[in-house]
């Protein structure tokens, strides 16, 4: 197989794409968001529990769509429980960078190593949408997806 | 699907080399172009006419009174003859040019059937049409109040056609459906459709797009109101189609676009239209590419199209034994009779996964919903994969095929 392939489909990602991390509805998720790409199809909604200083105390996503997608999300929800949301933000300017063959600064060694497993989408331009869906989408929830709570004023 | 034994074997190995972009090579290996459903590769005769007729002819059509004008306008003139000849119309003034399929279907909305459109009053369609014989009927319906009313398909793709005449009411002002799928290779049989539909009274749009790529089209003796066609799927140039409609409805239709050309007569307070085609050709036309898709034509109809037909067919066939010993493979589409469309969806692969394996392989095919959800709908599926086979692909491209499908089974399977 050609090495630009075996890079994209290492048994990682397939293997995330198979078995989702961190997959399924939050109970008591404050934020959500849907992403999805028309062109495609591939669907993802992410829930969030962000606690009062703005960590990301928990998440969990569900999602369609193809390996490259749902491998995506499944690694970017593995990575971003606990979390800061500038550590968040970090991570995902990063992953910005390393899936357009850039080269990403700031990020400690653990985080590149993980995010590099997704970087082979580099060399398949019309797949990058396909890898940056769930961080997008996680964006979309953090900013704007605060879900009224019952109750509340 | 299997050839009359008169038909001589249709030569795509050498038709091949009349398409320069087969040659070339991607990340490596040959191109294998199975895509032309999406859109057709142009032969060198069409590249070449639209290049010699803007070094030699071009100017502006229907205005100047100098020379290259007047030979402008010749060709696109001959151009709609073309298209006139290619569909047997009976008039070449029943000839619109557009700037594709979509547009043609567009005008028939506007121009046609918007004005006579009342709350309730319904428009026949089927599943299986593609989004531009879809979108443009919804607009009727979200500002006009038409109702759409959907003729499912058979589990196999087929149309059932009593289901369709069953949808014809009273209130019917239009059936709309596709020649042939983009998706399922379905062909519809229009002319019957035709007749049952002009027996209630109602009108006949058949989108053309991929149907009049596979079989020769003789809209006489179909005898139908509109039929709507692209010129990049028929190996003709992007930026051009065309409409077929019948004298009497083009001269009740109203214009679309206003501006240039179609007009007879503007004063500030009063205005007059052009006769069709005029009156639907406002603005500079797609004059370059007009040259380009009369070649194209000329070049399908210099061809026997029964052979070719023939050809594609075989190729259909073969393609569909060999993904038959696939388990982990469901072919959407399996109507009697289908043109050379082959969709299918690949058990825990995403067909964009399986598009880009192929691509790496330089077989190129279509993953997505091509633009029809609600046939995706139907079927269960968010997206299929697409092999769509020309007169130039050749049993050694379907090997190529199933040899990528092969190879991506193997990376997916495992684990």
């Amino acid at each position: 197989m050609d090495d630009a392939l075996k890079e994209l489909y290492q048994e990682i990602i397939l293997d995330h794409s198979r078995h989702p991390r961190r997959y399924g509805a939050l109970d008591h998720a404050s934020h959500k968001a849907e992403g999805y790409n028309p062109l495609c199809g591939d669907r993802v909604t992410v829930y969030l529990k962000l606690d009062d200083e703005g960590r990301v105390a928990d998440i969990g996503f569900e999602g369609k769509g193809c390996a490259i997608s749902q491998a995506s999300a499944s690694i970017m929800a593995e990575m971003l429980k606990g979390r800061s949301r500038e550590d968040a933000e970090r991570l995902m300017e990063g992953f910005l960078r390393l899936v357009k063959g850039e080269t990403a600064e700031g990020l400690s060694e653990d985080d590149r190593e993980i995010l590099d497993v997704m970087a082979g989408i580099s060399e398949f331009p019309m797949r990058v949408k396909c890898a940056t869906l769930a961080w997008h989408t996680y964006r979309n929830a953090a900013e704007e997806g605060s879900i009224a709570v019952e109750g509340a004023a | 699907m299997n050839a009359p034994a008169n038909i001589q074997a249709f030569d795509a190995a050498a038709a091949r080399a009349d398409f320069p972009i087969l040659s070339r090579t991607v990340y490596g290996k040959p191109l294998v172009y199975l895509d032309s459903g999406a859109s057709a590769q142009k032969p060198r005769v069409v590249l070449d006419a639209m290049r010699d007729f803007a070094e030699s002819e071009y100017a502006n059509v229907h205005r100047g009174v100098h020379f290259l004008s007047a030979a402008a306008t010749d060709r696109y003139e001959a151009a709609r003859r073309t298209v006139q000849k290619f569909l047997n119309a009976a008039r070449e003034d029943e000839i619109i040019f557009t700037k594709g399929g979509t547009e043609a279907i567009n005008l028939v909305s506007y121009s046609w059937l918007a004005p006579r459109i009342q709350p309730g009053d319904e428009i026949v369609l089927t599943v299986m049409e593609h989004h531009s014989n879809i979108v443009p009927w919804h607009f009727l319906r979200e500002r006009m109040g038409a109702v759409l009313r959907w003729v499912d398909v058979r589990d196999d793709g087929s149309l059932d056609i009593e289901a369709l005449d069953a949808a014809i009411t009273g209130r019917t002002k239009l059936v709309a459906l596709t020649h042939m799928s983009n998706v399922l290779g379905t062909v519809t049989p229009l002319a019957e459709i035709v007749a049952r539909a002009h027996a209630r009274g109602v009108p006949v749009l058949a989108d053309g797009c991929q149907g009049a790529v596979h079989q020769a089209v003789d809209v006489q003796a179909l005898d139908i109101d509109f039929y709507a066609i692209t010129g990049h799927k028929l190996y003709g140039p992007t930026g051009i189609g065309a409409l077929y409609a019948k004298r009497a409805h083009l001269k009740a239709m109203r214009p679309f676009n206003g501006g240039g050309e179609m007009i007879r007569e503007v004063a500030q307070d009063r205005i007059t239209y052009a006769d069709p085609p005029a009156r639907f050709e406002a603005g500079t036309p797609p004059i370059i590419e007009s040259v380009g898709l009369a070649v194209a034509l000329d070049y399908m109809m210099g061809l026997d199209r029964a052979a070719v037909l023939a050809h594609e067919h075989d190729l259909l066939a073969y393609a569909r034994r060999q993904v038959g010993r696939f388990n982990w493979l469901k072919v959407i589409g399996d109507a009697p009779g289908k043109g050379a469309i082959l969709s299918f969806e690949a058990e825990g692969m995403h067909a964009h996964d399986l598009a880009t394996i192929l691509d790496r392989e330089g077989v190129a095919v279509r993953a997505g919903h091509h633009c029809a959800q609600p046939l995706m709908e139907r079927f269960g599926v968010t997206s299929t994969t697409r092999a769509s086979f020309a007169l130039y692909n050749t049993r050694a491209d379907v090997d190529a095929l199933i040899a990528g499908l092969e190879k991506a089974r193997g990376i997916f399977a495992h684990g």
